[in-house]
């Protein structure tokens, strides 16, 4: 899993049945020190997040385990949102 | 299969269902020689490691298979805890 932020929403009217009712948004890999990273990843949200929090983004096979999104055709889903993230530098 | 340690912890009070009381760690891979290599990682913790712990971590739709592997949605998990440093050795010793 990785931390990102979300940069953004995409709105798509037509797409697939199991896709119905759920929100994509943009989102952009963080560093551990806050900064964005490179790149972006579409991916469906699954706890409501919103604009600019910071998430955690679960990606591959794994996305469509997430409760509601049982055989949907994703993988990138937004699981949690981050209240902390601790770490130790060496 | 890769080598990890245990940097961090991270705090979500809002979670899918399905990761309701799992732990979170920030995790750093490493490579043979136990140097840092490529970005952390977030992992779910399946066998309670802690901060500086050196871990083995697995990746892909198979980290799930510690949990409840049909609705644990985790493309990350640590899986086994190294006994010490010492214990990765290489060639015949």
């Amino acid at each position: 899993m990785i931390i990102a932020r979300i940069l953004g929403t995409v709105v798509s009217t037509q797409k697939d049945e199991r896709l119905r009712g759920k929100k994509l948004l943009i989102v952009r890999p963080l560093n551990l020190d806050g900064t964005e990273a490179s790149g972006y990843t579409v991916a469906v949200d699954t706890v409501g997040a919103g604009y600019h929090e910071r998430v955690l983004v679960v990606a591959g096979s794994s996305a469509r385990l997430a409760e509601g999104m049982k055989d949907a055709p994703i993988d990138a889903a937004i699981v949690g949102i981050i209240d902390t993230v601790d770490f130790v530098n060496d | 299969m890769q080598l990890a340690r245990v940097i961090g912890t991270v705090v979500a009070t809002v979670k899918n269902d399905s990761l309701e009381g799992r732990k979170l760690l920030v995790i750093q891979s490493l490579d043979a020689q136990l140097k840092a290599q490529g970005s952390p990682l977030v992992a779910l913790d399946a066998i309670g490691a802690g901060v500086g712990e050196l871990i083995v971590w697995c990746r892909g739709k198979e980290a799930s298979f510690p949990f409840r592997r049909e609705d644990t949605p985790t493309d990350c998990t640590i899986i086994a805890i190294v006994d010490s440093d010492q214990h990765v050795t290489q060639g015949r010793r």
